[in-house]
């Protein structure tokens, strides 16, 4: 089922009585989403994307705007007459009920000529449990369980509906590094053996960018940027999404465009055709540079920090925003640990411009038509 | 023994000097008490040891009136005050505006003295010859006869002493519960309103079993509490409560210590101990009960 959002807006009234401005936290988004996708909402905190997420599953009334699942106009429709299952960021098990009566729960409330036999209930509880291979869990509570299993007996429980589509707030938030990882792909999994739309919340872009099909970066209830994942990664249209999808971030500088060059602390390190000439801000990914002991960008060098598949080299310039500049090398580079300086040639798809005043991205030599 | 297996026992010692010196000894006290037939307090002496003072308190009609009392005064007002309480404890829990305003309104009884509140009780009910009471007043508007609720018919005291008890109890349990439904976790309830689960049944199969454990502490303190009843009902019929028919247990407890009738002790310590094995014996049926309906975090 494709999910369509139509300039959503959602106001709230300013907690601070004395502002009379409401506080915006989604604003004009519109976008739609395929049928059958895996879509991360992905955001820092306070930028909507939950209140997107509860606007879909209908526990928020959007101020303004239209929702449709399909051809359906759902923006009036209560939760439970939309079709569609969540899964909560506390996952909202009922603690006094056991695995199968919390996954059974949804169904005991169909009423009329949907109403189940307790054996069609059982069996469809048990399908559901099955699918997230929690089947010998039932009888326990969920207080007996892992944080991964009770995840999992909350996705089962979004699921035995048969939900048209399927929302995650911050599914992995709860859980530790190396569940999640195993997590994220179970929740993989499950969306492509379901097929079921999927929408999930999530802060944390590596999680965003893992196991989504397209992801949505969100800023202060805006939509900046909607796309594939590696090409959002790959082309940031703003510094923001530059900054906030990688690890380690994306490096940026204070530097200059003149005649088609890109000046760092003086020295041209790019050839940049297209640029107009004026400020820019450059930031450049860590895999984007290239040590090489003529290269044009001269840093202090700080440390090298070997991690075995690759190497970090951390090192400062004083055109640099923060404080150090963090860079990833193959691990084979030779990089002299004792001199004071390192030098790098930069990448010039790894390397991005950006207005300096709006943020917004600065196209140069393919983007742009140059050579 | 070495000194560091001392050390925790010189620790607990002031607290279980003052237990053992106010509580466990009076406890055996009046277990004692209770067996001496005919104990004199001024020779301090008795003449035999025996059961013969429950078999005198069992017989005595003050002390069944009293038993009467209680457990008429336990069952209404037990389940009453504790439903009651759930009840504005949701109203209150849904209302968004002057909430905090009823919560205090709700919770002045509390901290009003028993006394006042007894007198603001016979303003109400108490006929005299000045005047009928506002209930009466009330009463004759919609065309019925006044009732002198504090010194007439049996069944118009105990209405008025269950309404002043539920009255009295109420703060605290509505305190309790409306702290009890803040704390459930909203997600429980939007998770349920995503799979369209009716407000009926949010109720009772998500609310009341989060609540179920303030709920059993609130109906078991409730119980004990209702059945150590005395204060209540002097605030109202004042301390002559026999002549009222008013009586409580525990009344008829200090009545045999100290009241007009009073200077038996042992008669005291028997009622005092029948008193206590109601109490036991009422807890340990809703600790049972508990066990299975209550569930527990």
């Amino acid at each position: 089922m494709k999910i369509v959002l139509q300039e959503l807006t959602k106001r709230y009234p300013n907690q601070n009585k004395k502002i009379k401005e409401d506080v915006v936290a989604v604003d004009h988004f519109t976008f739609e989403i395929p049928d059958g996708k895996l879509i991360g909402l992905l955001g820092p905190s306070g930028c909507g994307k939950s209140t997107t997420l509860n606007m879909i599953c209908g526990l928020e009334k959007p101020t303004s705007g239209r929702i449709f699942f399909g051809e359906d106009d759902v923006t009036d429709l209560p939760p439970e007459n939309r079709g569609v299952g969540m899964v909560f960021q506390s996952y909202a098990l009922y603690p006094h009920l056991t695995v199968e009566q919390n996954i059974m729960f949804p169904l005991e409330n169909f009423k009329g000529k949907d109403k189940l036999t307790r054996e069609q209930m059982k069996e469809r509880a048990k399908k559901a449990a099955d699918l997230v291979q929690i089947g010998e869990l039932l009888e326990r509570r969920p207080k007996e369980l892992s944080g991964g299993q009770q995840q999992r007996v909350a996705i089962a429980r979004a699921l035995v509906k048969e939900p048209r589509v399927l929302l995650l707030d911050e599914p992995l938030s709860n859980l530790d590094a190396r569940l999640r990882l195993q997590t994220r792909e179970e929740i993989r999994r499950i969306q492509r053996e379901t097929g079921v739309t999927t929408v999930f919340v999530t802060h944390d872009q590596e999680e965003a960018m893992s196991i989504s099909d397209w992801i949505i970066v969100m800023k202060q209830g805006v939509v900046q940027q909607i796309g594939w994942p590696q090409e959002v990664y790959d082309k940031p249209v703003n510094l923001f999404v530059a900054s906030f999808l990688g690890t380690p971030p994306i490096n940026v500088f204070r530097a200059r465009a003149e005649g088609g060059k890109l000046y760092i602390g003086g020295a041209a390190v790019l050839d940049v055709p297209g640029v107009p000439d004026g400020d820019v801000t450059a930031a450049i990914r860590p895999e984007g540079f290239i040590p090489c002991e003529d290269g044009p960008l001269v840093c202090g060098r700080r440390a090298v920090e070997t991690m075995g598949r690759d190497t970090s080299v951390v090192a400062t310039h004083p055109d640099f925003v923060r404080e150090e500049i963090r860079t990833i090398v193959p691990s084979g580079t030779r990089v002299d640990a004792y001199a004071p300086t390192v030098s790098f040639a930069l990448r010039p798809e790894k390397t991005h411009l950006f207005d300096p005043e709006t943020g917004e991205r600065i196209p140069f030599g393919e983007e742009t038509g140059h050579e | 023994m070495n000194k560091r297996a001392l050390r925790p026992w010189l620790y607990l010692l002031p607290a279980l000097l003052f237990l053992g010196v106010f509580l466990v000894y009076p406890l055996l006290d009046v277990l004692v008490y209770s067996v001496e037939e005919g104990y004199n307090s001024a020779s301090q002496s008795y003449y035999g040891v025996g059961l013969y003072n429950y078999a005198y308190v069992l017989h005595d009609p003050y002390f069944l009136q009293a038993v009467k009392n209680t457990f008429i005064i336990v069952i209404i007002t037990v389940p009453l005050s504790t439903g009651l309480a759930l009840l504005i404890s949701l109203g209150l829990h849904s209302i968004g505006r002057l909430r905090e305003l009823f919560q205090t309104i709700f919770f002045l009884p509390y901290v009003t003295n028993t006394l006042a509140v007894g007198l603001v009780f016979m303003i109400l009910f108490q006929k005299t010859p000045y005047s009928d009471g506002l209930v009466n007043v009330l009463l004759s508007v919609f065309g019925l006869s006044p009732v002198d609720f504090i010194e007439g018919p049996y069944w118009a005291k105990i209405l008025v002493m269950c309404l002043y008890t539920v009255w009295i109890v109420l703060p605290f349990k509505i305190l309790i519960l409306t702290n009890a439904l803040a704390s459930v976790n909203e997600d429980y309830y939007r998770a349920a309103r995503v799979d369209g689960t009716s407000k009926f049944r949010i109720f009772t199969k998500i609310t009341l079993p989060m609540i179920s454990p303030m709920l059993f502490y609130l109906v078991i303190t409730g119980f004990i509490g209702a059945f150590k009843a005395y204060s209540d009902e002097v605030a109202i019929f004042g301390t002559d409560l026999n002549a009222a028919g008013m009586n409580t247990i525990v009344g008829y407890v200090y009545d045999m210590l100290y009241g007009d009738s009073g200077g038996f002790p042992s008669y005291a310590a028997a009622a005092a101990l029948i008193l206590f094995a109601i109490v036991m014996t009422i807890t340990c049926i809703n600790l049972l009960v508990s066990k299975r309906s209550v569930y527990h975090a």
